[in-house]
């Protein structure tokens, strides 16, 4: 066998156990449900901020604590907690992606990753709403 | 029904040349396929007319269209979809160009032109390569042209077309009515994000970037087709390092955009779209490596073809990642899918690959290799390890990153863990630690075999040399960073010590192994900046620090976990001195763009130690087109060692402050002294001034003027000046404001030594802003480490292009 052989083999072996030991660290998405059945373990979820329920945070006081509650599209919703500035546009958000963990009885998040209406992409929807509304000052 | 008001005719001409460009480009393919089949030179020459004849025409169509799509965008010709979406009567004219970037259509058009000014250039220049590489750049061409299309497949529309007219795409009841481009008073605007002078440049050189690697890629296929194995590495050198150094610029430009326009805290954050560019200029690089062992061995043809070939079928796949909208829970400024569907993206991913590797796989025998292996003290044999490991972590950054594509194909529902980042750089600094010593060893070995003797005094010097200065760099720079346990930090500092290596080993290369040529050590150089800008890296994340240490609130600790995020954010009151690190930090004040929703706030820093002082303005969007919500930019301060850099993250809500408390009325006379709720304040000084020399007073006219001065319990004062101006008998009170004891004054009425005041207290007074500061020591080194690495390719694209005009005239003079 070739040297070249010998260091291909050995670097694929390492490309291979970097690649294994990268997915053990992955995590998964999960439900709210799943989330509380994995208490410690992080996972992201996906989930919509409950608009009925109050969004905590005052900046004048620590602005580095938000708490809200999260809903998810099987209709569960746990309180949420975040250590750090409540993200502008929460709650015009359509979407939320929370990762972080179970912690009893909240989810306590370390990031959040937010799908806005018309914040980094075009929404169409959001366009004709506002081209109708043009309209209905003119008239 | 007839409409008022359109202007129809640029569209017209515009679809005119997008049908144009498509029957173009498929003649031209068709036409230099046909001259490369050619069994005559007769017949070649006729075909290659016809195609040359036919590219021509797409470079016409093609600038055509941009012509006429920016001719939309500037008059604001709000009918067309593409106007009215992506640009507004208010969007500064720099920024028109931007508005080609934001939609999927005008980024398909730029890389379309760049093929289009790359293809020009080949026809003029390429010889006897121009018929093969150009049959692969106008397939390419059809490719993008069908993505721009918009034509109809029974109920399948191809592609998206810029000139599509607003009341053809959306259903609104405003389009019922002759006139309604009259009401249609402006366009939806660009992306703020975008409005940056570093989105105007960007976005081009990046294309520019992508655009480039279709020819390497197109030569080595050419190599394949025609079956001149290796000749075509001559022509394509020069070519791949001018590719590298346009896309290396372009996807460091985003990192400079990320980092100065951008609030997520840095240059680079492995996000996918960020991945996605970087990916394939790692395989070029490495491409490239392999090319130059070819050129000076006869080994690696087979790797280079592989490499290359990779590179832009990479380029594609990254295309597919981030316009597809699959990628669309990962990423911040993922694209989304609209316009294009996401089944054309694929399709033209697949396009290119299998047919490329295909063919590979079919001439794989017959490319040229030589049987004898390398040996282990030559250059070919490290360069090619090299090579491997560059490969291979771009192997790894694409397999992480396509997590969503994997979890697509085999249902899974994979994601990154808790730190992504951290999750990528264990990875990421063995690649560094080894490509460190493997750039500064290698260009001392020499081809072919290297004596040992010969070896070791070439390098002992530059080795010595590097231990001395990165043991002074580990040992006093202080790097210490924690946060990952031992092992990391050692692996951090042990790729210091590598990467220091890198550049000295390469800067000293230049006088010991080229007499100091500098026009011969492109390479060299290149090498240099590579290693100063892993130098950079390492030191600016390993050292980033955070300033903004909550200090003012009332920090409450929720549960065990809350340590692991202490407050990173800072409250500063308007007004009031607050200490962030080294520093004391007012909000002075803020003022707003006069055309845009966009705040400017005005920050000054006093440096507590050197007493040093200086002033930022980070600005921020806020409730723009009526999204309420901030949009921030960041400000930095630049020192040649380290950058200060802030940006706003959050600011109160307006809705929550309105004012709701009155004024309560206070008689004092001088002297006199009143509470409030949080201290008391003194009366100092009432006087009278009459005459004043202002416009618009009289000479009879008053203007009575109280000085208060208020001792609030936190032993602090403050001096308060509210005034009353009478004008012949009406009185105009101005009130004073307290901002951080949220007191307003108002002086209503004087008589004598007697003064009658209205005394507010109200939480809306309170004008405060959240923010983040960040210090990044020796940010300047990745910046100035690009800016090298780019300048040593240069030299050498010059120097190559040099050596083959030599080559072929010595060919002529033999023939």
């Amino acid at each position: 066998m070739k040297k070249i052989h010998i260091v291909l083999l050995v670097l694929i072996a390492a490309t291979i156990a970097v690649l294994i030991s990268f997915m053990k660290a992955t995590s998964t998405y999960e439900t709210i449900a799943g989330a509380k059945r994995k208490p410690g373990k992080t996972v992201s979820l996906i989930a919509k901020l409950d608009k009925s329920a109050l969004v905590e945070y005052d900046a004048k006081n620590n602005p580095n604590l938000l708490k809200f509650t999260a809903v998810d599209s099987l209709g569960q919703s746990v309180p949420v907690i975040y250590h750090n500035h409540k993200p502008e546009n929460l709650e015009h958000s359509e979407r939320l992606v929370l990762k972080g963990k179970m912690n009893d009885d909240h989810f306590e998040c370390t990031e959040i990753l937010m799908k806005c209406p018309s914040k980094y992409k075009d929404d169409m929807n959001q366009a004709k709403k506002n081209l109708e509304a043009t309209k209905q000052r003119d008239q | 029904m007839d409409y008022t008001g359109e202007h129809l005719f640029p569209g017209l001409l515009g679809h005119f040349f997008v049908t144009l460009s498509l029957v173009a480009s498929l003649v031209a393919t068709f036409a230099y396929f046909k001259t490369v089949q050619s069994k005559t030179e007769t017949n070649a020459t006729t075909w290659k007319n016809l195609a040359r004849g036919a590219f021509l025409t797409e470079v016409v169509s093609i600038f055509s269209i941009f012509g006429i799509l920016f001719f939309i965008i500037y008059n604001h010709f709000f009918e067309y979809k593409y106007a009215w979406q992506h640009s507004s009567r208010t969007l500064e004219v720099k920024y028109l160009l931007s508005c080609f970037w934001e939609g999927q259509e005008g980024s398909f058009l730029l890389w379309s032109i760049w093929h289009c000014v790359l293809g020009t250039f080949l026809i003029s220049r390429a010889k006897k390569w121009e018929a093969p590489v150009m049959t692969v750049v106008s397939f390419a061409q059809i490719c993008l042209a069908t993505m721009i299309a918009g034509i109809y497949f029974f109920n399948w529309r191809m592609g998206s077309n810029p000139f599509v007219l607003l009341r053809n795409e959306m259903d609104a009841p405003i389009f019922s009515q002759p006139n309604y481009l009259s009401l249609i008073k402006d366009g939806n605007d660009l992306n703020p994000l975008l409005q940056n002078y570093w989105m105007v440049i960007h976005p081009p050189v990046l294309f520019l970037g992508f655009a480039s690697t279709i020819i390497p890629f197109a030569y080595a296929i050419a190599g394949l087709w025609t079956k001149n194995f290796g000749e075509w590495t001559k022509p394509a050198l020069p070519w791949a390092l001018f590719s590298a150094a346009v896309l290396g610029t372009g996807v460091m430009m985003g990192g400079a955009w990320a980092y100065e326009s951008l609030s997520f805290g840095g240059y680079w954050a492995w996000d996918p779209v960020e991945n996605a560019s970087m990916v394939p200029w790692l395989v070029l690089v490495a491409g490239i490596h392999t090319l130059l062992i070819y050129k000076h061995t006869g080994h690696s043809l087979r790797a280079t073809h592989f490499l290359l070939i990779t590179a832009f079928c990479l380029v594609l796949y990254s295309t597919y990642l981030t316009r597809s909208g699959d990628l669309q829970d990962t990423s911040v400024h993922a694209f989304t899918g609209e316009g294009i569907a996401v089944i054309h993206l694929r399709a033209l991913f697949f396009v290119f690959t299998v047919p490329a590797f295909a063919f590979y796989a079919i001439r794989y025998k017959q490319i040229p290799h030589i049987a004898k292996e390398e040996q282990t003290s030559s250059r070919e044999f490290w360069m090619f390890i090299g090579s491997l490991i560059f490969f291979l972590a771009a192997l790894f950054i694409i397999v992480a990153t396509s997590l969503p594509v994997i979890n697509k194909i085999f249902g899974t529902n994979f994601t990154m863990g808790e730190d992504v980042a951290f999750a990528y750089n264990r990875v990421i600094i063995f690649v560094a630690i080894i490509i460190g010593i493997l750039t500064a060893v290698t260009q001392y070995l020499k081809y072919k075999e290297t004596e040992s003797k010969f070896f070791g005094r070439k390098i002992i010097w530059p080795t010595i040399a590097s231990l001395a200065i990165s043991s002074l760099v580990v040992g006093f720079g202080n790097i210490n960073y924690q946060q990952h346990g031992a092992g990391f930090l050692g692996a951090i500092w042990l790729a210091l010590v590598c990467s220091v290596y890198a550049v000295v080993a390469n800067t000293a290369y230049i006088w010991l192994g080229m007499k100091g040529k500098l026009k011969l050590s492109g390479g060299s150089i290149a090498h240099v900046g590579f290693g100063l800008m892993l130098v950079g890296i390492l030191i600016s994340s390993s050292k980033k620090e955070v300033l903004s240490w909550n200090t003012s609130g009332i920090f409450v600790p929720l549960g065990e976990s809350s340590k692991e995020r202490p407050g990173e954010n800072l409250t500063l009151v308007k007004g009031v001195p607050t200490t962030m690190g080294d520093y004391n930090v007012t909000y002075v004040s803020d003022s707003m763009n006069p055309k845009k929703p966009l705040w400017y706030y005005k920050l000054h820093f006093r440096n507590k130690k050197s007493s040093e002082q200086f002033t930022l303005t980070p600005n921020a969007f806020v409730n723009y087109k009526g999204n309420q919500g901030l949009m921030a930019n960041p400000d930095a301060r630049h020192y040649w060692d380290h950058d200060i850099f802030t940006y706003i993250t959050s600011l109160p809500d307006p809705e929550k402050n309105k004012d709701t408390s009155s004024f309560k009325p206070e008689r004092l006379k001088k002297g006199d002294t009143a509470f409030y709720s949080n201290g008391f304040y003194v009366l100092e000084d009432l006087i009278t001034k009459d005459n004043i020399p202002t416009g618009g007073l009289a000479p009879s006219d008053k203007v009575y003027m109280a000085t208060i001065k208020v001792y609030s319990k936190n032993k602090t004062s403050y001096i308060s000046k509210p005034f009353l101006i009478d004008k012949t008998g009406n009185l105009f009170p101005v009130q004073d404001t307290v901002p951080s004891e949220n007191l307003i004054f108002q002086l209503n009425k004087v008589d004598g030594n007697n003064a009658d005041f209205g005394v507010k207290e109200s939480n809306s007074v309170l004008q405060y802003l959240t923010l983040k500061a960040y210090k990044f020591p020796f940010i300047n080194l990745l910046w100035v480490g690009v800016a090298i690495m780019v300048t040593g390719i240069i030299i050498s694209i010059v120097r190559r292009v040099q050596l083959n005009k030599s080559s072929r005239q010595l060919e002529n003079l033999t023939l």
